[in-house]
């Protein structure tokens, strides 16, 4: 018998281990937020801030590349695409490295907020493959000469995509068959394995995409290109965690009035 | 080749990919917060 967690009711875990929320508690600090109550108390504030702050240094970054900002020497102009081409690609990769990270959460510690976090994560992460692919492409045309080739990171940022496709089907088919969210968990972690293809497929497959320009040892760009990209960068990562929080604040409460109407029904 | 469309191009799909999500993924948990709140209220 299936029996839904105390906590959230969409998240089921199998009868005598329904996590209660003395006993979610009482698994360390990881689990305290896994008290709702508590995750909304900080969730709520940090929604606010994370847009704003993201909103604002989005402005910044494309502002200065845009017009602060000078032309590359061997791109020209169109190293301009740039400062929304990284963001793109950083948060396509970093939504499924979080995906994978909460499926790790959802299946090894059981956390309830783990699979709300991992499917909240799913759309914006798509959305920015999309716009990395798009954007890429655009950049490519006047760049390269082509809108596309079927060069190691561009093959691989398109199977992310895809993955990322998959993933939003797999979950809203297991939703709906009333699943554990297990299967879409596995998928999740599993998936993660196309993460440090993307990364490496510049070393492993030298075609036409150019090698990584920042490190961890430093940058290759100069000063001037680098700070409005990094500014851009922060703020577009800002305003997904904001949608990411936005998106868990809609799925804890659509749980609430689900389990609501149960308890109405009965 | 000029490169001005496709830097136009480029920051209007992002632009108005990223707004449209954030518009939706607003409203989506607006809603769904007030009817919670709504049922709250109800005995």
């Amino acid at each position: 018998m299936t029996e839904s967690s105390a906590i959230l009711p969409d998240v089921k875990i199998k009868g005598a281990f329904a996590p209660t929320l003395a006993s979610l508690e009482r698994r360390g600090p990881m689990h305290a937020f896994a008290n709702p109550a508590r995750f909304l108390k900080i969730a709520r504030p940090l929604t606010g801030w994370f847009c704003w702050v993201g909103v604002l240094l989005i402005a910044i970054g494309l502002g200065a590349g845009l017009f602060v900002a000078p032309p590359d020497y061997l791109q020209g102009e169109s190293v301009r695409i740039i400062y929304v081409h990284v963001p793109s690609a950083w948060l396509g990769m970093a939504g499924w490295g979080g995906i994978a990270v909460a499926s790790l959460m959802q299946l090894v510690w059981r956390h309830p907020l783990a699979a709300v976090a991992a499917r909240a994560m799913a759309a914006p992460g798509a959305l920015f493959t999309a716009l990395c692919l798009v954007s890429g492409s655009l950049w490519g045309r006047p760049t390269w000469g082509t809108y596309w080739e079927w060069d190691g990171r561009l093959t691989s940022m398109l199977v992310l995509f895809f993955l990322y496709l998959a993933y939003i089907a797999l979950a809203s088919a297991e939703s709906e068959r009333d699943g554990e969210g297990r299967i879409t968990a596995i998928f999740g972690l599993v998936g993660a394995i196309n993460i440090p293809i993307i990364h490496f497929s510049v070393l492993w497959w030298r075609t036409l995409h150019q090698g990584s320009s920042i490190g961890l040892a430093g940058s290759s760009i100069d000063p001037s290109i680098l700070w409005p990209l990094l500014v851009s960068t922060v703020g577009f990562t800002l305003f997904f965690a904001a949608i990411v929080l936005m998106r868990m604040r809609t799925a804890i409460a659509r749980n609430r009035i689900e389990a609501r109407m149960r308890r109405m029904a009965q | 080749m000029n490169p001005v469309p496709f830097i136009i191009g480029a920051y209007a799909a992002t632009l108005a990919g990223t707004t449209l999500l954030g518009i939706l993924s607003y409203r989506a948990m607006r809603d769904a917060e007030r009817k919670t709140e709504q049922l709250r209220r109800e005995p």
